[in-house]
């Protein structure tokens, strides 16, 4: 029987504020799940803290709900333990690119076959809305007392320059395409990135529901609002690297689409390279078994508890008589 | 007491000291002979001083002596430094070209170390020059080799065709042990295997050095035949020995004990662990055609290595990150998620010279409370301390047994001293290892139950299933949780959580047995009980055993699971006794302190050392003589070391 969303949701009462973005997020997520038709108890999702980091408890598969900036450690932890199971990490703008931005870069440099799903809400959602690393220079959001001092980064540039092989943008909100893009970033081989524009209608009254929907610009032809997303499938754009020399290219054509922002702001998959070798492929070029018999499942004793790994060739090299 | 051969070679970082003083126990080692090595060295690649102490005996050894009966000076600061520590009738190799040096004016020599030498040559009349304090100690009874090391190194050069000097400039080294092993009238044959053993793969270096050694043994034997009398008692054994270090026996022990993830982020003197496991990534098993892997990953940080392991032991590798003190203060967060969520992870803790960055090279045991205090909020852990380097592979695998027993993070403590020390054993017995997994529930015995990942049980642990486990689907959180492992703040549920876990601690006490806790040494009932922990310990029983035999009545209890502290038994040893003396490489004597806060027993003398070298035996017998003779004052610093 095929699995419907609904398969994919715990029996954990979900808390956050009436009209979050994560419920958006969520229900895509779950549907992702459902339509890739994977088995529950193979897929981990790993969180960090935050309003964000809540996610694993809702979604009936395996949670890890770790650390404040630590969820791209412990999945990849996870991944490269046993690289049967569909990791995907999730976690907010705060605790990817803020307190969790070297393990945010560093991961790139691995390529793990991963999925990284980030709740870019602008905010520091559970602290109470302090800014957040992607809220602009110059911006005050509801909650903070004066005007943000700080730059903003773009998860999209910092993941492209540090070696992220998928990275696409999507709306909380576009739960139907929210969902092909993640379906897509878990297919994709390599570590994926999905930067998610999600409102905190609680603590971000700027970046909001109606201002992404251009409810403050009505298109005097029409009477309608004129949305700020755009999708990059629907002009044409192709992410894809398919030869490795025009890999960077790519890079500078994805960052340039990527510093859009603003009055058009554009979702869908900026870059997508799989001729990189992910971090499964270069352990096996060291381990050659690694993916048959990987560490989480290889066997280290025998049924009377004796260990089986042979120690003799190490003491050998150290012999002395 | 036996104090066999002392063989010291020194020279400025880079010039192959190690490698000197693995030929020479190697080369000891092939002649039957238990060998203790030491390694000093600076924060600092080139330049600067650094040493090798080797003990040798025809019995084991396990800690250096105040003494060097032999020292090799690559260079004029070697003598400098180490002169003091030469024994009448002792050896010095030096070369001749350096006798001019101005010892004020080496320039590698600190100004601290300045001004008191200063002051000695002041004392004793000596001159300016290197030549000078030679004299000087020759009137004392020291030999002084000197050696014209640019002649036999040109000497190799012409023989070998090489016209570079620099090219062979590395090989004063050898020449060293060339002339030491003539002075001894040592087996030639043994040093030439050592230098094949060692350099194997490189065939013109083996050319070369093999060449050094024959110049600078004959020329030893042409010139100073006479002179020396010290002979090593070589012989032959069948017994298999092996010589290695405290880092290669943690991470045999690790790969025996069937670590697969170890992640670490480079940090003296902890990345030679991990280095070495990953030189050795891909092991043969005694099931014919299965192979296994470690998978070593280096991380950019140690927040990233601790969480990664973490991860890893939820996916049910036996994980491990290995660390020393600024690296463990990162891993505090993590511990604190692991205790919470009872993760089996192993934390190998290789203590040096702290606070901060400290003596990052040297040794200190100054971590012991942080190790067992660390993290925010109260949770289970275990806390073992190896005493030598014997004790650190099998604790290695002792530490993974228990963490998955007990569902816990334990973190096993060595030191500088343990991690850098090379010593020679007979090979170590596995065949009494056993690995202990826990309780793992597999996807047929959760068919048709509801799983929960923190179930309540009597004992506390509940049994754990692997992530991506059939009908197992679970959840974890750093949060407070209920048994599935999803967010709980309510306070009924906490308690009992709470109590949940701390309650693994009482089942810790209750099912290892005490020998895998405590090592007792001496006298059962003895009036004066030496307490300590870490690598003390082969100065420690070395002083002990000298002492039992002049009639003192001395007990050692060495505590190797420091938490949770075996209580009872250490309370009902210690109470008996007359003295109790705490023996510890830190300043505030830690482990002291906690056993009486657990047992109420106070510690009568305290010894301890902070200078950054370890204890050496003889100091640990004069400062425990002192205070079995009734004259020591409550609190003895030792100091030796340079
Ligand atoms: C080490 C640490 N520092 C601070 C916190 C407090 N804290 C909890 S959530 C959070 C910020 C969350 O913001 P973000 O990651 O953007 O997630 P959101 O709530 O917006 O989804 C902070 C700072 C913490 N949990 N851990
Ligand atoms: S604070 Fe913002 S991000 Fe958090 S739950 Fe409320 S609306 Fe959502
Ligand atoms: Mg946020």
């Amino acid at each position: 029987m095929a699995l419907r969303w609904q398969d994919f949701k715990s029996d954990v009462f979900v808390d956050w504020c009436p009209g979050c973005g994560n419920y958006g997020i969520l229900l895509a997520l779950q549907m992702a799940l459902a339509e890739l038709a994977l088995e529950p108890h193979r897929v981990v999702l790993v969180s960090g803290i935050g309003c964000s980091g809540k996610t694993p408890h809702f979604v009936k598969v395996n949670g890890v709900h770790t650390l404040h900036g630590r969820t791209l450690p412990f999945a990849q932890g996870i991944k490269i333990a046993n690289p049967d199971l569909e990791v995907i990490a999730i976690g907010g703008d705060g605790d990817g690119l803020g307190i969790g931005m070297g393990h945010f870069v560093n991961a790139g440099r691995r390529n793990v076959d991963m999925t990284y799903l980030i709740h870019d809400n602008g905010v520091y959602g559970l602290t109470k809305g302090q800014a957040s690393p992607t809220l602009k220079l110059g911006l005050k959001v509801k909650a903070i007392p004066k005007p943000n001092i700080n730059e903003a980064v773009n998860p999209l540039i910092v993941a492209l320059a540090a070696g992220y092989t998928f990275v696409a943008r999507s709306y909380a909100y576009d739960t139907k395409h929210l969902k092909e893009i993640i379906k897509q970033a878990i297919q994709h081989k390599g570590l994926a990135l999905v930067d998610i524009l999600q409102p905190c209608p609680t603590y971000n009254d700027i970046t909001t529901k109606e201002w992404y929907a251009g409810e403050d610009r009505i298109d005097p032809k029409t009477g309608k609002p004129v949305p700020r997303l755009y999708k990059l499938e629907d002009v044409g754009y192709d992410p894809v690297v398919h030869d490795l020399s025009e890999d960077f290219s790519k890079k500078l054509a994805a960052m340039e689409k990527a510093r859009e922002w603003g009055d058009k702001i554009p979702i869908g998959v900026f870059y997508k390279n799989e001729l990189i070798p992910t971090f499964q492929e270069r352990i096996t070029q060291r381990i050659p078994f690694y993916m048959k018999n990987p560490p989480a499942k290889q066997k280290i004793c025998d049924d009377a508890g004796s260990p089986i790994t042979d120690v003799d060739v190490l003491f050998k090299e150290l012999k002395v008589t | 007491m036996e104090k066999g051969f002392n063989w010291m070679a020194g020279g400025p970082q880079g010039s192959g000291v190690d490698t000197a003083a693995n030929i020479f126990g190697r080369a000891c080692g092939y002649g039957g002979l238990y060998v203790y090595g030491r390694r000093e060295y600076h924060s600092n690649i080139k330049g600067l001083h650094s040493y090798f102490h080797l003990r040798v005996s025809s019995n084991e050894v396990s800690a250096n002596v105040n003494d060097v009966d032999m020292l090799a000076a690559f260079d004029a600061e070697t003598v400098v430094r180490h002169i003091s520590e030469i024994v009448p009738n002792g050896g010095i190799i030096v070369d001749q070209n350096q006798l001019d040096t101005k010892i004020l004016e080496i320039p590698t020599l600190p100004i601290e170390f300045k001004s008191i030498f200063q002051e000695f040559m002041k004392e004793n009349g000596i001159g300016t020059r290197l030549a000078d304090l030679l004299e000087y100690v020759r009137n004392k009874g020291i030999h002084v080799f000197e050696v014209p090391y640019m002649e036999l190194l040109k000497q190799i050069a012409s023989k070998l065709n090489i016209r570079e000097l620099n090219k062979i400039t590395r090989m004063i080294n050898v020449l060293t042990i060339g002339i030491s092993f003539g002075l001894l009238g040592y087996d030639i044959g043994l040093v030439e295997k050592a230098i094949k053993d060692i350099f194997g793969e490189k065939p013109k270096i083996v050319e070369m050095n093999l060449l050094a050694l024959e110049v600078a043994y004959d020329y030893a034997k042409n010139n100073f035949s006479k002179d020396f009398s010290y002979r090593l008692p070589e012989r032959v054994v069948k017994e298999e020995r092996i010589f290695l270090s405290g880092n290669q026996a943690v991470a045999i022990g690790k790969i025996l004990g069937g670590c697969r993830v170890q992640t670490y982020y480079p940090i003296t003197p902890a990345a030679d662990e991990s280095e070495y496991i990953e030189a050795h990534e891909v092991l043969s098993t005694k099931i014919p055609g299965v192979e296994v892997g470690v998978v070593v990953i280096q991380t950019e940080d140690e927040i990233a290595a601790i969480n990664m392991a973490l991860g890893a032991a939820l996916a049910g590798a036996r994980a491990s990150t290995s660390t020393s003190g600024p690296g463990f203060s990162l891993m505090v967060e993590g511990l604190s998620w692991a205790g919470n969520n009872e993760v089996p992870v192993v934390i190998t803790y290789y203590q040096r010279g702290a606070p901060s960055t400290g003596l990052p090279t040297r040794h200190g045991q100054d971590d012991l409370r942080f190790a067992v205090h660390a993290g925010h909020g109260e949770f289970p852990r275990i806390v073992l301390a190896s005493g030598d380097i014997r004790e650190c592979f099998y604790d290695a695998v002792n530490a993974f047994n228990y963490a998955e027993r007990f569902q816990l993070p334990v973190i096993h403590l060595i030191d500088k001293a343990l991690a850098n020390s090379s010593q020679t054993f007979p090979v170590f017995d596995i065949s009494s290892i056993k690995i202990h997994r826990g309780e793992i529930l597999d996807e047929k015995m959760l068919d048709g139950i509801e799983y929960k990942r923190f179930a309540f049980t009597d004992s506390g642990v509940s049994p754990r299933v692997l992530l991506g486990t059939k009908n197992g689907v679970h959840w974890y959180t750093g949060d407070e949780h209920n048994e599935y492992g999803h967010i709980s703040e309510e306070p009924h549920n906490r308690t009992k959580m709470m109590e949940k876990r701390m309650k693994k601690l009482e089942a810790v006490n209750r099912e290892v047995p005490i020998t895998e806790k405590i090592n007792f040494f001496g006298e059962p009932n003895a009036k004066n009980m030496i307490v300590s922990w870490g690598s003390t310990k082969g100065a420690i029983v070395e002083a002990l055993n000298e002492l039992s035999r002049e009639g003192y009545s001395v007990g050692f209890l060495q505590v190797r699971m420091v938490h949770p502290l075996p209580r009872e038994y250490i309370k009902e040893t210690l109470e008996k006794a007359e003295r109790v003396i705490d023996i510890e490489m830190n300043y505030s004597g830690q482990l002291g302190g906690i056993i009486t806060e657990k047992t109420g027993v106070l510690m009568d003398f305290q010894i301890v050392k902070y200078n950054g070298r370890p204890m050496t035996t003889t100091e640990v017998y004069n400062a425990l003589k002192l205070v079995l003779d009734g004259r020591a004052p409550k609190r003895q610093v030792l100091t030796y070391g340079t």
